[in-house]
C-alpha cells in the first residue's frame, strides 16, 4: 500500500493540511477529511457536476481529480461563498428565483456559475446554458437556474460598479 | 468508485518525468479527465502515476512555419487562444469549444486526450485534417510522428512504453481555412460522428472523421468525402447503427467542408 501523503492547500481561504493516500479523490478528501459535505457526489463518473468546486478560481469536478493534484491550490467549496452569514449574490439569486428544488445539484451549479461570471460578467441565456452543460438538475427544468444566474450577473455587475 | 492503490510522484523537470515514466506500468497524469475515469472503473491500474501537471509543457506558440502546442495546454486555453482566431487554425479552437463541458475543458489537456485515443474523441480529427505531428520523448530519445501514424485503434496509439507526448506541431498554411463539425451523443457529449476539414487556395482539401471507426482517420484526398465514407469501415452500436452513423458522418463532413470554404472566401 503506497504511503499516505501529507500536504497543504487553501480551502475556503484557510490553510488546511491533508493526509491521504495518492488514490484519494479530491471530493473524498473534502467530505471525509475536512467535513465539507456541501460538495456532493452525484454520479461519480464525471457527468453530473454535483461535485464541482473551484480550484484556483476555475470550476472542476472534484470526483475526477486526485486530492494530491490540489496540493498548494486554492480550493473553494460551497461553504466558502457566504461571508459573515450573508449569502453570496449567486446564492441569493438562486433562492429568489427558485433556482433549486431538492438542492442536490445546487452547490455545483453555483460554483460553475461563479466561474462563468468571473469570465463573462454579462452572459446571455445561451452562454449560461452552455456553461452549465456539465451540471445536471433533475428538478427545475433549468429555466429558473438560468434566470438565477442572469440575476446574479446583474447584481454582481452593479456591485462592481458601485 | 476509487482507483486501485497507486504510487504518485511529481517530478520537477521533464527529464525527471521521463526517467520516472521508464518504470513498468507507469502512467503520465496530466489533467486526468480521461485517465482518472478509467482508473476509477479499474480498467487501468498503473503502478505509479507520474504527475506531469505542473511541468512547463503548456502554451500556444507561433513560429515562422508552424503552430506549436504544448501537450499540457487545456481545452479552455485552446478555445480562447488569440493565435487560433484565424481561418487556417480555426478548427482547433472550434473543436476545443465543443469538448466535454466547462469543468472538463478547464482541466483536460491536448496531450492527455491524444494519448488516451478514445475512438470518439474530437481533437484527433482536427489533428489529422491539419497534418499535425506529435513530438514524443523518452529519457534517451525524441521522435516526431504524424497524426496519421499515431492513431492505431481504440485507445491504441504509436506511443511506446515510457514515451510521452510533449508537443504538437501544426503546419501553418497561409490562405487555407479549417473547421470542425460534429453530431454528439446527447448524454456523453462524445462524437456520434465528427469531421474536421481543411481547404487550401489551390483547391486541395483534407477531411478526417472521428467517432466513426476503430480510430479517427483521414479520408482519401482525391475522393469525394461521401464516396469515401460509403467505402469506409464504419462502426455501429446501440446508439447509432452502421448505416445511420455513415449518414451522419457524411453530414458532418459536408458541414465542416462548407464552413471551412466559407471561412476561406471571407478571408479573401
Amino acid at each position: 500500500m503506497p504511503a499516505a501523503r501529507r500536504f497543504e492547500l487553501i480551502v475556503n481561504g484557510e490553510p488546511r493540511s491533508l493526509e491521504v493516500e495518492p488514490r484519494t479523490l479530491l471530493v473524498q478528501a473534502l467530505r471525509d477529511g475536512l467535513g465539507l459535505t456541501g460538495t456532493h457526489v452525484g454520479c461519480d463518473t464525471s457527468q453530473c457536476g454535483a461535485c464541482t468546486v473551484l480550484v484556483d478560481g476555475r470550476a472542476m469536478k472534484s470526483c475526477t481529480m486526485l486530492a494530491v493534484q490540489a496540493e498548494d491550490a486554492d480550493v473553494t467549496t460551497i461553504e466558502g461563498l457566504a461571508k459573515d452569514g450573508v449569502l453570496h449574490p449567486i446564492q441569493r439569486a438562486f433562492v429568489e428565483h427558485h433556482g433549486l428544488q431538492c438542492g442536490f445539484c445546487t452547490p455545483g451549479m453555483i460554483l460553475t456559475a461563479s466561474d462563468l461570471l468571473t469570465r463573462e460578467p454579462d452572459p446571455d441565456d445561451a452562454t449560461i446554458r452552455r456553461a452549465i452543460r456539465g451540471n445536471f438538475c433533475r428538478c427545475t427544468g433549468y429555466q429558473s437556474i438560468v434566470d438565477s444566474v442572469r440575476e446574479a450577473a446583474t447584481t454582481l455587475r452593479e456591485g462592481n460598479a458601485a | 468508485m476509487i482507483p486501485a492503490a497507486v504510487e504518485h510522484v511529481r517530478p520537477s523537470s521533464l527529464a525527471e518525468a521521463l526517467e520516472a515514466l521508464a518504470s513498468p506500468d507507469a502512467k503520465a497524469l496530466a489533467g486526468g479527465q480521461s485517465l482518472l475515469p478509467v482508473m476509477k472503473l479499474r480498467i487501468v491500474r498503473p503502478s505509479v502515476l507520474v504527475d506531469i501537471g505542473r511541468l512547463e509543457l503548456s502554451g500556444v506558440h507561433m513560429d515562422e512555419n508552424d503552430l506549436r502546442l504544448g501537450a499540457l495546454t487545456t481545452w479552455d486555453e485552446l478555445e480562447s487562444a488569440p493565435e487560433l482566431d484565424r481561418p487556417p487554425l480555426a478548427a482547433i479552437a472550434e473543436c476545443a469549444s465543443v469538448i466535454g463541458d466547462l469543468q472538463v475543458r478547464n482541466r483536460g489537456t491536448l496531450g492527455g486526450s491524444l494519448a488516451h485515443a478514445d475512438p470518439a474523441s474530437d481533437m484527433p480529427a482536427v489533428m489529422l485534417a491539419l497534418g499535425a505531428r506529435l513530438i514524443l520523448r523518452t529519457a534517451g530519445n525524441e521522435r516526431s510522428v504524424s497524426a496519421e501514424e499515431f492513431f492505431l485503434g481504440p485507445f491504441t496509439t504509436a506511443l511506446a512504453p515510457g514515451e510521452l507526448i510533449t508537443e504538437v506541431v501544426v503546419p501553418r498554411i497561409d490562405g487555407s481555412a479549417s473547421a470542425y463539425a460534429k453530431v454528439e451523443h446527447p448524454a456523453s457529449g462524445f462524437a456520434l460522428a465528427g469531421a474536421a476539414a481543411r481547404v487550401s487556395p489551390d483547391g486541395k482539401q483534407r477531411v478526417a472523421v472521428t467517432g466513426v471507426g476503430a480510430h479517427p482517420f483521414l479520408l482519401p484526398a482525391d475522393t469525394d468525402p461521401l464516396d469515401a465514407l460509403a467505402e469506409a469501415e464504419v462502426y455501429g452500436d446501440r446508439f447509432a447503427p452502421v448505416e445511420y452513423r455513415r449518414h451522419v458522418a457524411g453530414i458532418v463532413a459536408t458541414r465542416a467542408l462548407e464552413r471551412a470554404r466559407r471561412r476561406m472566401e471571407e478571408e479573401r
